[in-house]
């Protein structure tokens, strides 16, 4: 009977291997798949949407803020958004603002580069480190307790270890641990740096340190996942050849891993550089002043957008939202950079992409 | 063996197959060998250290003051419970899930099925820049483009759209790696057996990839309910209970705000600094709960597929 039997539709294509009788458009477009493929494509422009929307909205809100503060946004320590007494609404080159406005945001940039180094410094040595212990000489067990402990550890809410920051760690840092460093310093010029007052614990080491702790688990679990997957014939062909495993983990085993680590060192450094709440709460957030020494106040690029947005609202020109969208479209140039500098390397290297998001 | 004398041949080091075996290396070599492994060990002690005592830190201070009635109370001020910002981080991860996953299931459907070329390059490079963006940025914008310019004011809305965005590349990503490693074998199959395209793609393909994918949204939960500073410039924050009858023009409390703005950095009121530890207790108890959640489904996933 012709209503059980498969029926080749038009075109050719295959019938539905049901019985139907739908023969319209729509029925016929369901079936090829045709409705999903506009779908999927409808979606996946969204992002690309998304991207544009974001770069095209700060563009426009930072260029009469980049016409005004010009080149000596770059290296001025200042920020003072002009809402005092006297604060008259002035008029330059077309852009309108407060007259006592003058930024400057070398902290910040300075603040963003130097907390992140700090992170970079201590975070991945120690994420090799115990990726390669985790899967040369854990048990299978103990290295999936690891694994939770990584997943816990890069899942807590960034507020939260900045809370911790403040009341926890930041104070033992500054009690006990930073007096200890700078009075055994020796008194050369170039150590300067790590010497003289050692403020309260929120500052330059702290956030830094703050943030090595929250790249640990990215770079980590990328790193173990990594090694994990190095095959076996090399590192037998190493054991066999006399060396003993720390010299096949450092001669084999790394350098066969060695693009993907630089990835997953990327990764974590485009999560320090954006790292709004935890660096926000520990570093003291000091607006115009590079800290004299490692244990200053300081701020970073996000730290300040986040603490000053709510101040810039009360400047009526619009002018201060101006400012901070420009300091934002300085962090996205930054980690844009980074993260396509990164990518190239990798390429360059080897043929791999790079992995996405938090990577555990 | 046998060539040796019989005093020797008694106390002979042990062989390759013997319990304690170590080959015959020097001394510096076996030293050099611990002091690595030493400090490997050193290394995996300073990432599980900070965690615990993270954790343990925020315990301490929060369990003491923990009543459960802090989990229907509603915040008054800077007292109370905490029943708003709960309702209100929930709503705001339930729709950022819903937009978010739709349009990321939607784009990895899209990339890994129909896509080529030079037309795949670029839609995947824009979601891996949408990536690498700082939250606080997406938060900026967020304020500029949906708070102010669109008139929507702080609320629902664009809160959860702001987040959606946030949420994509990690969903995008996992639903096309689970779909990646779905053989090419069901897809030909199904073909061959004349099965139409949509019907093989929603009963064959998105079931086996689903565990994945699932793992992609659990991701995304987590990221959703411990972000702060978007939510900071887009919910802002109130006494309201959120509903979704008002998306716009009302603000949306959360728990991370409470987290934030109640905490000894801003409040010296006793029982707001005890609300900011509930509420950091109940946000890691959430992460913990989509950990396991998120472990046992890859668990029962992998045992499926054995």
């Amino acid at each position: 009977m012709a209503a059980t039997a498969p029926v080749a539709g038009p075109g050719g294509e295959a019938g539905s291997p049901l019985p139907r009788r739908v023969g319209s458009a729509l029925g016929s477009a369901l079936r090829r798949g045709s409705v999903l493929r506009w779908l999927g494509g409808a979606g996946a422009v969204i992002p690309l949407l998304a991207l544009g929307f974001i770069l095209v909205v700060l563009l426009i809100e930072a260029i009469p803020a980049v016409r005004y503060n010009g080149l000596h946004f770059f290296y001025k320590s200042v920020w003072d958004e002009g809402t005092g007494y006297n604060a008259v609404i002035v008029n330059t080159h077309g852009v309108k603002h407060l007259s006592g406005a003058d930024y400057g945001a070398l902290p910040e940039i300075a603040g963003t580069l130097a907390t992140s180094a700090i992170a970079l410094i201590f975070g991945v040595p120690i994420s090799i480190g115990a990726a390669l212990f985790i899967v040369e000489r854990l048990p299978r067990r103990l290295a999936n307790g690891v694994g939770i402990f990584l997943e816990l550890l890069a899942g807590i809410p960034s507020v939260i270890i900045g809370l911790w920051g403040v009341v926890t760690f930041g104070p033992i840092l500054a009690r006990d641990i930073t007096p200890f460093i700078a009075r055994n310093m020796p008194d050369v010029p170039v150590l300067d740096y790590f010497r003289g007052n050692t403020g309260s614990g929120e500052g330059l080491l702290t956030s830094g340190l703050i943030l090595a702790i929250m790249i640990i688990p990215i770079v980590a679990a990328t790193s173990r996942d990594l090694i994990r997957g190095v095959p076996i014939l090399p590192r037998e062909g190493a054991i066999a050849l006399g060396m003993s495993d720390a010299q096949t983990a450092r001669k084999v085993t790394l350098p066969w891993v060695s693009s993907g680590i630089v990835g997953a060192v990327v990764l974590g450094l485009g999560r320090a550089l954006g790292e709004t709440m935890a660096v926000a709460m520990t570093c003291g957030v000091a607006l115009g002043a590079v800290p004299g020494n490692l244990y200053g106040a300081m701020t970073t690029i996000s730290a300040t957008i986040v603490d000053t947005l709510d101040s810039a609202l009360l400047d009526g020109t619009g002018f201060a939202v101006r400012t901070i969208a420009e300091l934002a479209l300085v962090l996205m140039v930054i980690t844009l950079a980074v993260n396509v500098a990164a990518r190239w390397l990798v390429r360059k290297v080897s043929g791999t992409a790079l992995p996405v998001g938090r990577g555990v | 063996m046998s060539g040796l004398p019989a005093a020797e041949r008694d106390v002979a080091s042990p062989g390759p197959h013997d319990p304690g075996y170590f080959p015959p290396v020097s001394r510096r070599r076996r030293a050099g060998n611990l002091v690595f492994w030493g400090v490997c060990l050193i290394a995996l002690a300073l990432v599980i250290v900070p965690t615990v005592w993270l954790v343990a830190g925020i315990l301490a201070r929060a369990i003491p003051h923990f009543h459960f009635s802090v989990l229907w109370t509603r915040t008054a001020g800077l007292s109370g419970g905490l029943l708003q910002p709960i309702i209100g981080t929930v709503l705001i991860t339930i729709g950022a899930m819903i937009i978010g996953g739709a349009i990321s299931v939607l784009t990895g459907l899209y990339l890994t099925e129909f896509a080529t070329g030079r037309h795949r390059g670029v839609l995947r490079g824009a979601y891996e820049v949408l990536a690498g963006i700082p939250s606080i940025v997406l938060g900026f914008v967020g304020y500029v483009a949906l708070v102010v310019d669109l008139h929507l004011g702080f609320g629902f809305l664009p809160a959860v759209l702001v987040v959606s965005v946030l949420t994509i590349p990690y969903i995008t990503k996992s639903t096309e790696t689970a779909l990646a490693q779905v053989p090419s074998g069901y897809r030909e199959g199904a073909e061959a057996l004349g099965i139409p395209v949509s019907w093989a793609m929603r009963k064959i393909v998105l079931k086996s990839a689903l565990p994945g994918m699932i793992t992609g949204f659990l991701v995304a939960a987590a990221i959703a309910i411990g972000e702060t500073a978007p939510l900071l410039y887009t919910a802002n924050f109130s006494d309201q209970t959120p509903s979704l009858a008002h998306v716009t023009h009302q603000g949306v409390p959360f728990l991370t705000s409470v987290v934030y703005n109640f905490s000894e950095l801003f409040q010296p009121v006793n029982s707001a600094n005890i609300l900011s530890y509930d509420a950091a207790l109940l946000l890691l108890v959430f992460v913990l709960i989509l950990i396991l959640v998120g472990r046992t489904i890859a668990a029962r996933a992998r045992r499926n597929a054995e």
